[in-house]
């Protein structure tokens, strides 16, 4: 016996923390075992069984994700067994589904389940008869698709609604075949809890949960790009991928890493991106005319006289008479260049921003 | 902030006054959802009972205006029952004895009909907090938007003094700041008080520091602020410059705030948008969007994070840097020939010492929060850990004062304003979102049946509703959040331009308006409203 926190791996020997899962020291470790029902933010639930293993001393395999490392366990990830188990189990889980294929756009992790049959090899139609999930196309909400017919019941949208967002807006109707995903009692999203933060979304594993803003532009050929950065509302600081088409912004995504959110959005962050390149847009300059209407201009003439105006204005009313206001909105270099410009215009400290109101 | 965000997950007694927090900054609140199933205790005092309130263990629904009230009362009942933390106090702090003396009135029977709640929860809030081994504070603009926001702000650090809350993980006062970079615009020198990085103008130190950086002298009296150079206008300000805010929408007393850029010679607007401030100006121009700009901001924990274009800038939209420099240019000025974003920052960097440590690199990946005093310094997410800036945390003195205007026979209902979930301040941006629009056609003001029913007014009916000052009309709501005699509206729409109501007071010291408290009469429209 060790008396260190070790335990027996694939065949080699690895460290582990008190109360770790044999799914979270393999994960650490670079080995990833097959799972549908986790996703890292959430307590392990153990539904799916495709993290199962064989240890040693044990009969039947057990599931990696709600099995706590004891010391000097050994376990082993692939043996041909729990290979066969795990293949059969997601031949049984794909039979309930229709043969369809989304969008990967749909959500951060929709290609999930699809993926994992791809890498273990399986085909589809080993098993027929009876499915589960029904779609809610009457769910007319803006945000969010209940495209349940591909739902697989891991319950990780009712479990990051309830253990991350606090909001318990989703609930499980049913069991077995009849096993059913609902908002309230059995209502339209919008008649729930919910609070449209569209987490359900990024952790579906089989895209039976989409994002409708997204999905208007999936027609768009353009491969999607990703730009990490940060939320534009309010003051949490949450970090977003901005999911690009060319030069076309088409979607946010929570960013799992980021410091402030871990994950987390809510509506303003994951849909409100329309204003971007909302067709309201200023696109040039514009000064006011002798009419006194406001027309466009060239950079350099509306430049020159922003500039012109705040000069003259010093020359006629003495130096403080010119003041200026920057955006608790913009980054800080709009603030910072701006308070230089009112400082070195005047000398005297007449700027301020929109804090007090 | 003086506590990181990740904090919020660990106090066992959370004390939330003036935030809807679930619909003003709802990933922050899911951190406090987390820890009451944790098992830590919520108390909220709010006038309106918002989800945080649905969800307390204690609610306080105080009459508007009333928080020092209530929190004086509270530092009574913890002073009484002995439940201070003496050696904080003894260790960290000064005017305890003073401050002893002056709570010494404020009991709970005192307070209760100020706030209209019973003593008996003001005395249980007391106890709750005052027993907490982590004891947290969480406020918003419910707090600071009043005539007495600073007694207010300064009640709160009282109350986390006296029971050593503070410089610990999970406790502390925690501001959820507003705004995506309202705690940059501050950090980078726009304030009139302060050179970047909080460094007063008052300082003749400074001052010598700044003329060296940037060239030439500047005065050593603080400036005016917004409210005071509105005032102002058409007087002694002539000319103005405003980046990125729907003034006339935001701002208090709407009326009064057009009228004063209107009184201007020369008004310059940068934003993405025609905004209603914007139709006002001689000179509009475009500034780069979100998604199209590259820069850093910082969050309401003094975290410095980078922003990152992802799509090139509609039509000749410039970086409001680069307009700001190039009118510098054009006006005369030099030290304005920055190549992009990076070198500004970095410039801001080498003159601020909080952010001294940082440069465009560091921070990448958002891993710092300010202060950072110099390279390798981790950052600091967890302030007065050790000591206070001024040495010894003071004790203030506050007396509670009624609101600017209340409510009389004229303008019989409490009117406070705020924020919804699905919409962003002036919803110039949310707005723009057809599917937010979908959720959320139009402004309706919330009213308690009860008032419905004296006013012989039906959910949905159109009403006008009137301060001293303006007037607005828009549908009624339904709705017991609010106590009989309180109603609240938002001020996203622009075809409810509430601020033309409020603007009652402003506090002495920040001029931050009462934009919480705005005694209204409200009337059935006749007319119905326009289409």
């Amino acid at each position: 016996m060790t008396t260190e926190n070790v335990f027996e791996l694939d065949g080699r020997p690895l460290r582990f923390e008190d109360g770790e899962t044999i799914f979270e020291a393999a994960r650490r470790a670079g080995t990833a075992i097959p799972s549908l029902c986790y996703d890292p933010r959430l307590n392990a639930f153990g539904g799916c069984r495709m993290c199962v293993v064989q240890v040693e001393g044990i009969a039947k395999p057990v599931a990696s994700c709600t099995t706590k490392i004891t010391r000097d366990m050994v376990v082993k990830t692939t043996t041909p067994k729990v290979e066969r188990l795990r293949k059969t189990l997601l031949e049984m889980v794909l039979s309930e589904n229709p043969d369809r294929q989304v969008s990967a756009d749909r959500g951060l992790a929709a290609s999930e389940m699809n993926d994992l049959a791809q890498r273990l090899g399986v085909r589809r139609g080993r098993f027929a008869g009876a499915t589960s999930g029904k779609s809610r196309p009457e769910d007319d909400n803006p945000f969010i698709l209940r495209d349940y017919d591909l739902c697989i019941s891991c319950y990780r949208c009712v479990r990051v609604c309830a253990e991350r967002e606090g909001d318990y807006a989703l609930g499980v109707k049913g069991r077995g075949f009849a096993t059913q995903i609902t908002a309230g009692f059995d209502r339209a999203l919008g008649d729930s809890t919910c609070t449209y933060c569209g987490q359900c979304v990024q952790t579906c594993p089989t895209g039976a949960l989409g994002d409708k803003q997204i999905m208007r532009f999936e027609s768009l050929s353009a491969a999607p790009e990703t730009t990490r950065t940060i939320c534009p509302y309010c003051g949490v600081g949450c970090s977003v991928d901005l999911v690009t088409k060319g030069d076309r912004l088409v979607g946010v995504r929570p960013a799992m890493d980021g410091p402030a959110n871990k994950g987390a959005l809510c509506v303003k962050g994951q849909f409100a991106y329309d204003f971007v390149q909302h067709a309201d847009r200023l696109k040039t300059p514009l000064v006011r005319n002798e009419a006194g209407e406001l027309t466009p201009a060239s950079w350099d003439e509306a430049l020159d006289r922003a500039a012109r105006g705040l000069t003259e204005s010093i020359a006629k009313h003495g130096r403080k008479s010119v003041y200026g206001v920057a955006s608790g909105r913009a980054p800080n270099e709009a603030a910072y260049a701006m308070q230089k410009l009112m400082r070195m215009l005047s000398g005297a400290h007449y700027i301020d921003n929109c804090s007090r109101a | 902030m003086s506590n990181p965000l990740e904090d919020m997950e660990l106090p066992d007694v959370i004390f939330c006054i003036g935030t809807n927090m679930t619909e003003c900054h709802p990933v922050a609140a899911t951190r406090l959802k987390r820890a009451m199933a944790n098992g830590a205790v919520m108390v909220v005092a709010d006038p309106r009972r918002i989800r945080l309130a649905e969800i307390a263990d204690l609610y306080l629904p105080i009459r508007v205006g009333s928080d020092a009230a209530l929190l004086l009362a509270m530092a009574h009942v913890i002073e009484r029952e002995g439940l201070v933390d003496e050696a904080f106090i003894a260790g960290r702090t000064e005017g305890y004895e003073a401050f002893r003396e002056h709570l010494r009135p404020f009991s709970p029977e005192w307070a209760a009909p100020i706030c209209q709640v019973p003593a008996a929860d003001i005395e249980r809030a007391a106890l709750l907090f005052g027993r907490a081994d982590k004891g947290a504070i969480y406020y918003t603009l419910g707090i600071t938007e009043h005539i007495t926001g600073v007694g207010n702000v300064q009640c709160l650090g009282n109350l986390a003094l006296m029971t050593g809350n503070v410089g610990r993980p999970g406790t502390g006062i925690n501001p959820m700041r507003g705004q995506n970079n309202i705690q940059g615009a501050g950090d980078s020198g726009a304030i009139p008080a302060n050179y970047p990085g909080f460094q007063p103008v008052v300082d003749p130190k400074n001052a010598a520091k700044f003329e060296r950086l940037y060239g030439r002298s500047f005065d050593p009296e603080v400036g005016l602020t917004k409210v005071k150079a509105l005032e102002l206008a058409g007087r002694q300000i002539h000319a103005m410059i405003i980046d990125g805010e729907n003034t006339v929408v935001s701002d208090p007393d709407a009326h009064h705030c057009r009228r004063a850029l209107e009184a201007l010679d020369h008004l310059v607007v940068m934003d993405i948008f025609l905004t209603e401030t914007a139709q006002l100006a001689d000179v509009v121009l475009p500034a780069t969007s979100w998604g199209e700009t590259d820069g850093t901001c910082t969050n309401t924990e003094r975290r410095v994070q980078r922003l990152r274009a992802a799509v090139p800038p509609v039509g000749e939209a410039r970086p409001d840097w680069w307009i700001a420099a190039e009118i510098a240019k054009r006006a005369g000025l030099a030290g304005f020939d920055w190549k992009d974003a990076s070198d500004v920052f970095n410039e801001l960097c080498s003159v601020s010492p909080i952010y001294h440590g940082l440069d465009w690199e560091r921070v990448a990946e958002g891993r710092y929060q300010w202060p950072v005093p110099e390279k390798g310094h981790p950052g600091t997410p967890r302030l007065h850990e050790d000591g206070f800036v001024n040495g010894r945390g003071q004790f203030k003195l506050i007396a509670y004062q009624d609101p600017a205007e209340v409510v009389d026979d004229e303008y019989p209902f409490w009117l406070t304003t705020g924020r919804r979930l699905t919409s962003y301040h002036t919803h110039t941006q949310t707005g723009r979102s057809e599917a937010i629009r979908e959720v959320l056609p139009e402004e309706r003001l919330e009213v308690h049946p009860e008032d419905l029913q004296r006013l012989g007014v039906k959910d949905g009916d159109a009403v006008r509703m009137t301060s001293r000052r303006g007037d607005v009309t828009l549908r009624v709501k339904a709705t017991e959040r609010s106590r009989p005699g309180t109603v609240f509206c938002s001020f996203a729409f622009s075809n409810v331009p509430v601020n033309l109501l409020t603007g009652s007071g402003y506090d002495p010291i920040t001029d931050t308006a009462e934009l919480k408290v705005c005694p209204v009469r409200i009337e059935r429209e006749e007319a119905g409203l326009p289409a």
